[in-house]
């Protein structure tokens, strides 16, 4: 019989050990799926992955500008992960969020000062995140409904949304898409700081992480969020108020996802479509989970599946592979560094079997 | 007894579950033809003996013979090759299904699926013993009593005949319950083997032929019920008292006020049913009042709704702050009544699943009742640490440190912390269910030690307690519930186990049984 066992802790060094041991071991599998399927030299296809991702200046700015949102994606789902609500709307949210602050462009592009235009965009965004994020927890603090169907519907209310907007706004007229708004003018665009346009993006979302660190791990509200995820009686019995809880937090939730979209929109892709969201609603929440919602080694994980996905399209494209074979590299490496949870929390014991019936 | 065929018959059965002995040498006989009720407290082990017959448990030691011969049950589905059927307290359905799809769920039956066929079985079930059965209703749309005769014409669709129900009308209504024993009656009558694990003597003697009686876990005896009264029942099932030694200071008649009042409180639990049925009382500070009842009689509901908890369907609690001063505690939320100047601890039953956090560390819980006392939108877990530290040094907290989980303790040193945190806010109203459940001996003590310190500070306590020998000793005064209502308020001085068993046991006070 083999049981598995609960283990009752590990020391930190012996935990690192093991993680950095099974990053080790997900090479070497990987380096054997590589030499057998396609006769390639590992450390080659290694040596191309890390160009890819950061073989330039421009590349790593590449790699730290998608990192960057896709972390401000996973911030925002932490929150409601860790009062165990299931967000998986951040599809959507980022999307009304995008749509919001095109929209102001488009609107007001020409009436406003700039400042003032980029202020409404921000507050635009976050208002339609956080509205999007809201319908739902209403109807799960109210009726218990399920969180993760009713988010996920309303990606595609979101999708269907854009479509609709995309068609009204299109330019020009029967292309089917915006294109560059505002590209004379550059009105609504985020500013250029040291003429790099990533930085700002990737230092506006560090300023995110460290606010929700803080706003988890130090206040009331942080604090109300942990305990209602943990026992919901338990708040009850303490007097907090579930209900309100559930809805705070997930406008707190989907306002990060629509300034997820403001970025998108304002800082790098100044335009909108259906696919702007990039399925980073999704692939966040492997990053939120990877990291155990801690939103500093959450900076970790989302470098890590990023440059993951930086350098497997580079093999691709080098090595004139399927784009497929990336993915299963990155999908080989992933699974162990996730099964690695699994023997750091349990053990596996083999044991006679136990004496039942004659 | 002569013409009575023996259907099983037990032969020095235990089991144990780590170091508690749920079952020790438990030997006796179970007949065709007669209802058996199967007596004893919370926690005699009634139900653990019976899952041994049902397949569930397996025995460490003792033997089993059904008609006569010598039988090993290693799974249910032996159980029902055997022709044995139990019904559980909690029903195990299928929500989505119709009640004739649970009926066969998991049966092979031999020419295809033919639901008419099962249907038409049922109906033939139905008729024999007097049941009412919609096969085609779904079972999220049946009531407690139609999903438990879905379970009874389940266990007789595979032809059980030796039928094992284990509190079957802790969840039915008194018609109900008649209906239950009409069918129970025609069971016994075509020649089934039927048990009923019960402890309330009003079914035993409505229903059963001959009473088993277990305590702690063992065989105390047998009567036939119509030869016997409630008293020697009662007194069977609760033994006589056994000296604990727990201290109990006297009261302070000088400092001795009401300090709550609760007046003609009615509770509905969240399945609707009524839990605490128009209850009335006073408890006074600088003493214990003791609560006793079965479990479930509606004493979790009772302190949930003191506490602010619970919906009130109505009545009033009042709290005195002197003589002249009141406050409704109905109506409120737990917040609302400490911020009320209302200093009243809770420590429930659940304790890591409601009075704490078990993911968290000790500092973190500590901090659940007090988070809220900063001015600004932060936490200061100063406090908290500070008195996690006082509470581990004070009660001799066994923990690695203050930063380990408390879902990581054992259970006494959980309920160390809870009590702790609890009597750390200098209650005036202290009330705890349950508080020395699982607890070693040692930790018990600790914790009679901290109720007692509290009664002489002047705060009023109530104990909700299941061991009775320990409410005798610890108690001024004991409240009694029985089905939601209060059957007698005694006191704990002048009492004894059996008075208490019988009000335990007798709804209203004693006129109903």
């Amino acid at each position: 019989m083999i049981h598995v066992v609960k283990r009752s802790s590990m020391p930190m060094a012996h935990q690192i050990a093991i993680r950095v041991g099974v990053i080790v071991l997900a090479l070497i599998v990987c380096a054997i799926v590589t030499t057998l399927t396609c006769g390639l030299n590992p450390l080659d296809v290694y040596g191309t992955m890390i160009t890819g991702a950061v073989g330039s200046t421009r590349k790593v700015w590449i790699l730290l500008q998608e990192a960057a949102m896709l972390l401000c994606v996973s911030l925002a789902l932490t929150p409601a992960f860790r009062m165990k609500f299931w967000n998986l709307g951040g599809e959507g949210q980022i999307l009304v969020g995008a749509l919001a602050s095109a929209a102001c462009m488009i609107l007001f592009g020409e009436s406003m000062p700039n400042a003032a235009l980029i202020l409404v965009m921000f507050v635009a965004s976050l208002a339609a995140g956080a509205i999007w994020a809201m319908i739902p927890a209403i109807f799960k603090a109210k009726w218990n409904t399920n969180e993760t169907l009713f988010t996920l519907m309303m990606n595609y209310v979101a999708t269907q949304l854009v479509a609709f907007f995309v068609i009204v706004w299109e330019k020009p007229k029967g292309s089917g898409q915006i294109g560059i708004i505002n590209q004379s003018t550059n009105a609504g665009w985020l500013p250029r700081v040291l003429d790099n346009k990533y930085l700002l993006n990737v230092v506006l979302v560090l300023l995110v992480c460290v606010l929700l660190q803080v706003y988890l791990s130090h206040t009331k509200q942080g604090y109300e969020i942990s305990v209602v995820g943990e026992s919901q009686n338990t708040a009850r019995y303490v007097g907090i108020k579930v209900d309100r809880v559930i809805i705070r937090t997930l406008l707190i939730s989907g306002a990060i996802c629509g300034f997820a979209g403001f970025l998108l929109v304002a800082g790098t892709n100044h335009t909108l479509t259906t696919t702007i969201a990039g399925g980073r609603g999704f692939t966040a929440v492997m990053v939120a989970w990877l990291a155990g919602f801690n939103p500093y080694i959450m900076i970790g994980s989302a470098l890590l599946l990023e440059f993951l996905s930086c350098g497997a399209s580079e093999i691709s494209t080098i090595y004139g592979l399927n784009q497929s074979f990336g993915d299963i590299l990155t999908g080989i490496i992933l699974f162990f560094i996730i099964g690695t949870d699994f023997f750091i929390n349990y053990r596996i014991v083999f044991s006679k079997k136990e004496v039942q019936d004659v | 007894m002569s013409e009575k065929q023996l259907a099983v018959r037990l032969k020095g059965i235990s089991k144990s579950f780590g170091p508690v002995k749920a079952n020790q040498n438990v030997s006796f006989d179970i007949y065709r033809g007669e209802v058996l009720a199967l007596l004893g407290e919370n926690g005699s082990g009634k139900t653990t003996l019976m899952n041994m017959l049902s397949g569930i448990y397996f025995p460490d030691s003792g033997e089993i013979e059904i008609d006569g011969k010598h039988v090993s049950i290693g799974s249910p589905r032996d159980a029902f090759d055997y022709g044995i059927g139990m019904i559980h307290q909690h029903f195990k359905l299928i929500n989505v299904f119709t009640a004739a799809e649970n009926i066969v769920l998991g049966l092979k039956e031999d020419a295809g699926f033919d639901l008419n066929r099962v249907k038409a079985r049922v109906a033939e079930i139905c008729d024999e013993y007097g049941f009412v059965v919609d096969p085609d209703k779904k079972v999220y749309d049946m009531s407690v009593s139609e999903k438990q005769t879905v379970e009874i014409v389940k266990a007789l669709y595979r032809g059980a005949d030796i039928l094992i129900l284990d509190e079957p009308t802790a969840v039915l209504t008194p018609q109900e319950t008649e209906k239950l024993f009409a069918v129970l009656r025609n069971m016994r009558d075509d020649g089934k083997a039927v048990v009923i694990i019960t402890h309330k003597l009003q079914e035993v003697s409505d229903i059963s032929d001959r009473v088993v009686v277990l305590r702690k876990g063992e065989y105390v005896g047998e009567m036939i019920t119509a030869q016997s009264t409630a008293d020697q029942m009662t007194e069977m099932m609760v033994g006589h008292a056994v000296k604990l030694n727990i201290e109990r200071p006297p009261i302070e008649e000088d400092y001795r006020m009401e300090r709550i009042r609760v007046e003609h409180l009615t509770v509905r639990g969240t399945d609707g049913l009524v839990k605490v049925d128009d209850v009335s009382f006073s408890a006074y500070t600088g003493e214990i009042l003791g609560i006793a009842g079965i479990s479930g009689s509606g004493q979790r509901e009772l302190l949930e709704s003191i506490a602010g908890l619970t919906k009130v369907e109505g009545g009033s609690v009042t709290y005195f702050i002197d003589e002249n001063e009141t406050k409704e505690l109905i109506g409120m939320d737990s917040v609302d009544i400490r911020n009320m100047g209302v200093m009243l601890s809770f420590v429930p039953e659940d304790r890591l699943g409601m009075g704490l956090v078990s993911s968290m560390d000790l500092t973190d819980n500590m901090m659940l009742r007090s988070f809220r006392n900063t001015n600004t939108p932060f936490t200061d877990r100063s406090e908290p640490r500070h008195l996690a530290e006082v509470v581990v040094e004070a009660l001799g907290v066994d923990t690695p440190s203050i930063n380990t989980p408390v879902g990581r303790l054992s259970g006494g040193n959980v309920q160390k912390v809870l009590v702790g945190r609890e009597i750390a806010a200098a209650p005036t109203v202290l009330m705890s269910a349950y508080a020395v459940r699982g607890l070693d001996v040692n930790s018990s003590y600790v914790i009679y030690d901290l109720l007692n310190m509290q009664k002489q500070n002047g705060v009023c306590v109530m104990y909700v307690g299941e061991d009775l020998d320990v409410l005798l000793e610890l108690c001024d005064r004991i409240l009694v519930l029985c089905a939601g209502k209060v059957s007698g308020i005694v006191d704990g001085r002048t009492t004894s186990k059996n008075e208490v068993g019988l009000l335990m046991t007798k709804v209203g006070g004693g006129d109903a049984a």
